[in-house]
């Protein structure tokens, strides 16, 4: 066993852990956190995108152990206050989910996206961008529809903190 | 939120927990003191299990039972069903082969489930599995069902000879060979419908629970039918009588097909909570869904069409090998016959049409209904054979199909359905305006100056959905008919609780559903829940599949909904002291007719229950009425899809550069989902002709068995579909809905085959046409252009 220290969506979690545990296992089986799924096993499907230390990373393959120290962003902790982030209203206003599987490692993805890319995406980026998220029902149609909205208005939020 | 309408693009209500990670999927169901099942599978396509030495295994650590099927047998756990008797063309009922939830004595495919280890942790299940020693002797493989009913071809099921399950037909034979006698052009072409997964992103899963106390049986899974698993659970694999099984599908990530069968997982599952005495837990790894979740397609067809001299057509011939894998899934014999055959006169008028299914046995995967279910398969031949007709005969492959579309309905084929409606001219002259198909020439000419090769392709599709009506579907072997169930419980203060049969796993009920009875009772549609996935609540239904929710679903809603209606007037008029037949019904207000005296939904409700303004004994206290729908025809959604492309002959890449697709669904209720299951078709249907395809080696090993190997559809390989709708609405329900879950899987596949053979010039390609097919179909076409 090996004991582990992280933050997850802004707590601090500590627990004794057998090493080969993946970071997708310790939130979902230890913290009870399922909103972040396992679809592939193989890094393909980004159904288990979780941010570390404010980068998306696929969960289902990276050992919890190392993540030890860092902080750990999974769906469940992106609304705040009860409000959904932008990028989840869009995903919402947008029909960008179906069966809803996919949607955390997509809006995970999405989120990491507009921090890497910023606020003004062109389909094509979009579309390269989603290139490690799987998703079987949408066609892919209204979900580049609603990272292309919720990008926009993510900056709106940024300048809405700003002038608070 | 406010009353909502028909026809209004309402937002999800099941997205807010989507979005936040509060979905419910049975990987998220824990059980107080669950273990953990893990199945040891074959390694081998075919072979006879001499020993099992299972020792070693069971005295690993954290180990709590290892399991076979001998097991099984002696709890008189019965096997795994086929739920569709098919009659062979000599009038014998098909040949199958016993199919245990756990090998007895031989293994048929690669996958095939031998043992399962249950365990305290998944990881010390998968240890102990590794130690369990399996002494096969390995047996020659049939793999290819073109070849599997050679003589010599190895033998699947001592029951099946040549591993033949029937030779079925349909059709008059004898019509036919004439029609084709008189023709003055006949097209030959050979296809091969390539085999799919179905890749819901949920993998498939369970969770077996048994309380002593009782003697409950509680099973969550992985479902897009769940009475219908209790069913069979119940009544033919024998776990528990159906009073003492509950069934809970929870939130589904996923189906298309894949989670409607009863499988070996969920069973031992729930066998062995009793046996072991804790919960099991099952998940599959996306390797077991590609190895041991049926697939789908997998025809090898020879078709040929007749036509006379001014381009009519007077006959169709079809002879289909439909690969049935190694064991008879839930449905599976009546995908390639019932669902497949009587799509086979398309949107066209045909006179005479005969079809001939072999299906056949192989060492690999069971096949069963994937996304449209034996309608894609029929409408790639039908829409192959149009465009490659067109072509040779020399007519414009959009008047080739005007020339032959059915004009008049009702239309009776000659392949069993009655077509009841539809427009299929109205769609092909929007598709043909949005796609700018005038501007086809110059595209091409643009594309040509840039080095690529540009294509058009159509689809005229038509599918037979609303499945379906329980006598018609008895009377073609069917074990069950094919109605829904609704329930309607109006509470004391108004609210409503839809208990549906239906089942959602992405299609969006709880919105179209709360939005039809929103509209109809006038109440805001948070007041209206709907509840399904659980045997406990809903008292019988027949699940999701074949587009019916809708047309089937709501329709059952409908009924139960005229019943409160009826039966809340009753109540409004002794309320209001006014004769029944006085009592209108309008904008959730029940009033006498010509006064201003009047009682809102709510209060009707109220008094339903509190009783105190009528006679108990001559009207019922409470407010729930429920309804069975059976409906009385398919239904036939139709339409034109427009493919276009270009391609890279340098590289054979090939683009899909436009999308148009027209769709006649009747009535819409939220046209919003409709879009979206209309997209998500599409790319479904995009991924079979270009990308997709599970791949057996002549081992009989699955060489696409994970994401990296079989090449899952991605957000890059499409464009932004153009969609629009026609609208005949359905006259066969109360609602006028046709059905869209599957249309975009039906109709894309051969539109975007005859876009590539249009850009090629040749005919010369099969599905998944992947950039090195296209590549090597390419220099065919680069020679002969040099050669010009």
């Amino acid at each position: 066993m090996t004991t582990v220290n992280l933050t997850v969506n802004g707590k601090p979690v500590a627990a004794k852990i057998d090493p080969r545990t993946l970071l997708v296992q310790f939130l979902r089986e230890n913290l009870r956190l399922t909103g972040t799924h396992v679809g592939c096993d193989t890094s393909q499907c980004g159904a288990c995108v979780v941010h570390v230390d404010g980068h998306a990373i696929k969960a289902c393959t990276t050992l919890a152990a190392s993540c030890d120290g860092a902080s750990v962003t999974t769906i469940e902790g992106l609304a705040h206050n009860g409000e959904l982030h932008p990028m989840q209203e869009a995903f919402r206003e947008h029909h960008g989910l179906q069966c809803g599987f996919c949607t955390p490692g997509m809006i995970m993805t999405a989120v990491d996206l507009v921090q890497r890319k910023g606020n003004h995406l062109e389909e094509h980026t979009i579309r390269e961008e989603l290139d490690g998220n799987i998703c079987r029902c949408t066609g892919y149609h209204n979900i580049v529809k609603a990272i292309a909205a919720g990008a926009e208005a993510m900056a709106g939020q940024v300048s809405a903190q700003a002038a608070e | 939120m406010s009353v909502a309408q028909i026809g209004q693009s309402v937002r999800r209500t099941e997205d807010q927990r989507f979005v936040t990670g509060k979905g419910r999927y049975v990987d998220d169901i824990g059980r107080p003191g669950q273990a953990h099942a893990f199945f040891l599978r074959s390694p081998h396509a075919h072979a006879r299990i001499r020993r099992i030495d299972l020792h070693e295994a069971q005295h690993a650590p954290g180990v709590v039972a290892v399991l076979t099927g001998d097991d099984l047998a002696a709890d008189k756990i019965g096997g795994l069903i086929c739920g569709w008797m098919i009659h062979s063309k000599d009038g014998s009922p098909m040949k199958a082969g016993p199919h245990p939830a756990l090998a007895q004595g031989k293994v048929r495919y690669v996958g095939d489930h031998v043992a399962v280890v249950i365990a305290e942790t998944l990881a010390e299940a998968k240890d102990a599995a590794e130690k369990i020693v399996v002494d096969y002797e390995v047996l020659p493989a049939a793999v290819d069902p073109a070849k599997t009913q050679a003589k010599g071809a190895a033998q699947v099921h001592d029951e099946a000879p040549n591993n033949t399950v029937f030779n079925w037909h349909l059709g008059d034979k004898a019509a036919t060979d004439a029609a084709f006698a008189k023709a003055s052009h006949v097209t030959t072409i050979d296809l091969v419908n390539n085999r799919l997964v179905a890749n819901a992103m949920e993998p498939r899963a369970a969770v077996g629970d048994y309380d002593s106390g009782t003697d409950n049986f509680t099973l969550y899974t992985t479902s897009q039918n769940p009475h219908v698993a209790r069913l069979v659970l119940s009544a033919f694999i024998g776990i528990a009588p159906e009073n003492k099984l509950r069934v809970i599908a929870p939130d589904v990530g996923g189906g298309f097909g894949s989670k409607i069968f009863i499988y070996a997982e969920e069973t031992v599952c729930v066998w062995a909570a009793k046996k072991v005495g804790r919960p099991v837990k099952w998940v599959a790894e996306r390797t077991e869904e590609f190895l041991a979740s049926a697939h789908g397609r997998d025809h090898v067809t020879k078709a040929e069409l007749a036509t006379d001299a001014a381009g009519k057509i007077l006959g169709l011939r079809v002879h289909t090998k439909a690969n049935l894998g190694a064991y008879l899934s839930t449905f599976s014999s009546s995908v390639p016959t019932y669902l497949y055959a009587p799509l086979l006169s398309g949107q066209y008028d045909i006179p005479a049409i005969y079809a001939e299914v072999d299906g056949v046995y192989t060492n690999t995967a069971p096949v069963d209904a994937y996304r449209g279910a034996g309608r894609p398969e029929a409408t790639f031949v039908v829409e192959r054979l149009m465009e490659v007709t067109a072509r040779q005969i020399g007519m414009d492959p959009a008047a080739f199909r005007q020339r032959n579309f059915v004009r008049s309905f009702p239309h009776q084929t000659p392949v069993i359905m009655c077509y009841d409606i539809g427009d299929y001219n109205a769609s092909l002259k929007k598709a043909l305006e949005l796609a700018d198909y005038k501007g086809l020439g110059r595209r091409k000419r643009e594309s040509a100056r840039k080095g690529l090769l540009r294509g058009l392709g159509f689809s005229a599709y038509i599918e037979a959905c609303g499945i379906a009506p329980s006598a018609a579907v008895g009377s073609l072997g069917a074990g069950v008919g094919l109605w829904e169930s609704a329930e309607v419980r109006v509470n004391p203060v108004g609210t409503v609780e839809i208990l549906t049969g239906s089942h959602a796993h992405g299609q969006g009920h709880e919105t179209t559903f709360a939005q039809l009875v929103s509209a109809r009772l006038g109440i805001p549609m948070e007041q209206v829940s709907i509840i399904h996935g659980d045997t406990d609540k809903v008292q019988m239904g027949m699940g999701t599949y074949g587009s019916r929710s809708g047309a089937v679903g709501m329709s059952a809603i409908v009924k139960a909904l005229d019943k409160v209606e009826a039966k809340a007037k009753k109540v409004a008029a002794y309320c209001l002291e006014a004769s029944e037949s006085d009592i209108e019904f309008k904008d959730g207000r029940f009033t006498v007719k010509g006064t201003d005296k009047g009682l809102s939904f709510g209060e009707v409700a109220l008094q339903a229950y509190v009783a105190h303004k009528f006679d108990g004994q001559e009207l019922e206290p409470g407010l729930k009425e429920g309804a069975f729908y059976d409906p009385k025809n398919f239904t036939f959604p139709s339409g034109v899809h427009i493919a276009e492309v270009e391609i890279d002959p340098e590289t054979g890449v090939t683009r899909v550069d436009r999308w148009t697709a027209v769709d006649d669904f009747g009535v819409l209720i939220n046209p919003l989902i409709v879009e979206g299951q209309v997209h998500g078709g599409i790319a479904q249907g995009i991924g079979q002709a270009m990308m997709e395809g599970a791949v057996y080696d002549q081992s009989g090993q699955l060489v696409t068995a994970s994401y990296m190997d079989y090449r899952m559809p991605r957000a890059e390989d499409f464009p932004l579909y153009q969609i629009a709708t026609t609208s005949t609405p359905c006259p066969s329900n109360p609602l006028g809905i046709k059905g869209c879950g599957e249309a975009g899987a039906i109709a894309s596949p051969p539109a975007l085959i005859n876009a590539i053979t249009d850009a090629l010039g040749h005919e010369d390609i099969a599905m998944p046409a992947t950039p090195q097919a296209v590549w090597k179909a390419a220099q065919k076409t680069v020679h002969k252009l040099a050669a010009e």
